[in-house]
């Protein structure tokens, strides 16, 4: 009787711990269900190569929405991982544990605010400084960089910091009985044991900085066009699925699920590289 | 000339030092900013009425209902299968294959942006499904969103109870789900509800997921089938149509301070749990 019902628990278990899996192979499977059949129809080439997007006239190419997550993901790394990386090293190597514990969850805390409102204070603090001194509309790559950067700091500290925080301490030691300085037994020791880690820490926060949607519709402009400054408006993958899911109907809504298919792809390898470079900081 | 290692030192210590306090200086900006433009805006009858003219006057009722029911249904979904999952993977099975499987899915979906949430529950819950925009195709979402965020702090809770505890309940002949049941999950319970705190606090603050599932209707639901708008749908649709930049900077300060006592609850709960682990 016992073990009757230990063998249906136990059985009862093993199909609910494939419930992430099975949501996941749904989620791919809807939206491609969605979004495939007009891509193999219109062809790869024309939906990704292409830059003319009219819908209302059957015109399908999302090239400059690449271009401009490409462009918008990769202004923010620039702004994100060295802010980031820099946070994370000073908070591990140069300040009293004690003063960690308080910064870490303050970070960690701050992770918490919700994108919306990112998004509201570059529309109402950063965009503006933009436009009167550097001119251009004000919404931009550059505003959503800087907005996107700001975003993805707690999700690149958290993990740097863990990285660093993993290395040995007779690395350091070993550094600092040969008569380095702290700074030299950082850059020549910890920094090359923790660089996979730190590696997948930005990967991450280029996975959250390419999907990032609300926050990038209320800063980036939602022009579309190919991006020639980073003061110009741009639309992104993201973008342009949310802007236009509302009323899109026919051939049109199936193009958005195809952009959503390309975004899901972009995440799928970042995620992967992410996981690759966890792998190896483990070993 | 060689720069000597004491500049060097110096150097970096003042790059570094900078860039912290900038850091935490931006984050802080932003709260206090938010909270210094919003805070005057609330008062009881903010809170406690309906808004009128979309949004444009009264107050923000319907939309605390509405973040308040959404993220209560994720997690109640979301909470027996989390748990359930990391139960299956700590204590029912050894490392293989599958479970190697099971844990790239859930990493896999923890990188899922919410926007491809929000087309999934759009297209699987209200349209195949039938069940339009209402309050449980969002929560049925915000679950698939939340469910790694479960599955890996109660796994990190689970592994960290101790193997004698187990060993104890064995040999006064529990079976192992009465093991499960009455000695590990209690010992890990403060770690489990820190994941779900911070399951909520996300779900409080999600748009995009939101938007396409849960709809934005302003009134009242009599039922889980009924539209709801959350207060960051709300704030999103008030900042971005400009219908009263003065009430969003309100639902902007009630939205924060309620995302920062939720995971404030949930970093207490996570260092009561390691300063008890480490005892």
């Amino acid at each position: 009787m016992r073990n009757t019902g230990e063998r249906i628990v136990q059985n009862a278990l093993m199909l609910v711990a494939f419930s992430a899996l099975a949501s996941l192979l749904l989620i791919a499977v809807f939206i491609f269900k969605e979004g495939l059949p007009f891509l193999l129809r219109t062809g790869l080439r024309d939906f990704l190569l292409s830059s003319d997007w009219r819908p209302q006239e059957g015109h399908f190419g999302i090239y400059p929405m690449i271009v401009s997550s490409l462009w918008v993901t990769f202004g923010a790394m620039l702004v994100g991982a060295p802010l980031g990386i820099a946070c994370a090293i000073f908070l591990n190597e140069f300040v009293p544990k004690s003063v960690m514990r308080v910064t870490k969850p303050t970070i960690e805390l701050l992770a918490g605010i919700p994108s919306v409102v990112y998004g509201f204070i570059g529309v109402i603090v950063v965009a503006p400084l933009i436009r009167s001194h550097l001119g251009g509309p004000g919404l931009s790559v550059l505003c959503a960089a800087v907005i996107l950067g700001i975003m993805i700091l707690p999700t690149v500290i958290s993990i740097s910091v863990d990285a660093i925080g993993s290395v040995p301490n007779s690395y350091r030691e070993g550094a600092l009985a040969l008569g380095a300085t702290r700074w030299q037994s950082v850059h020549m020791v910890v920094l090359k044991a923790a660089r996979s880690g730190i590696v997948a820490g930005v990967i991450l926060g280029m996975g959250r900085a390419i999907g990032e949607t609300m926050a990038v519709i209320m800063v980036a402009g939602n022009s579309v066009k190919i991006p020639h400054s980073a003061l110009d408006s741009v639309r992104t993958l993201t973008a342009n699925i949310a802007l236009e899911m509302g009323y899109a109907t026919g051939q049109h809504r199936q193009a958005l699920f195809a952009t959503g298919i390309v975004l899901f792809v972009f995440i799928m390898i970042l995620n992967s590289l992410a996981m690759a470079a966890m792998k190896k900081s483990v070993k | 000339m060689r720069v000597p290692p004491k500049v060097t030192q110096a150097i970096a210590v003042a790059l570094f030092g900078g860039a912290t306090v900038l850091t935490l200086a931006v984050l802080v900006f932003v709260i206090v900013f938010v909270l210094g433009k919003g805070l005057p805006v609330v008062s009881l009858d903010f809170l406690l009425q309906s808004p009128r003219e979309m949004g444009k006057a009264g107050g923000i009722f319907p939309t605390l209902v509405g973040t308040f029911l959404l993220p209560l249904v994720a997690v109640a979904i979301a909470f027996p299968l989390g748990v359930g999952t990391s139960v299956y993977l700590t204590e029912y099975t050894v490392e293989s294959r599958m479970t190697g499987v099971i844990r790239f899915g859930t990493d896999c979906l923890a990188g899922i942006p919410s926007i491809i949430f929000g087309l999934f529950g759009y297209i699987f819950f209200v349209e195949i499904l039938q069940m339009g925009w209402c309050i449980l195709s969002g929560g049925l979402t915000l679950a698939i969103m939340v469910l790694p965020t479960i599955i890996r702090t109660s796994e990190e809770a689970i592994k960290a109870v101790p193997t004698s505890y187990r060993e104890v309940s064995f040999s006064l002949g529990a079976t192992r789900w009465e093991t499960v049941l009455k000695v590990v999950l209690p010992t890990a319970l403060p770690g489990i509800v820190t994941g779900v705190m911070l399951s909520i606090g996300r779900s409080i603050g999600e748009t995009a997921a939101v938007i396409f599932t849960a709809g934005a209707s302003l009134r009242l639901p009599d039922s889980l089938f009924d539209s709801v708008r959350t207060m960051a749908v709300h704030f999103y649709i008030l900042a971005r149509e400009g219908i009263s930049i003065e009430n969003a900077y309100g639902t902007a300060a009630i939205l924060i301070i309620a995302v920062l006592l939720v995971n404030a609850v949930s970093y207490g709960l996570m260092n009561r749990f390691i300063a008890r682990r480490t005892k």
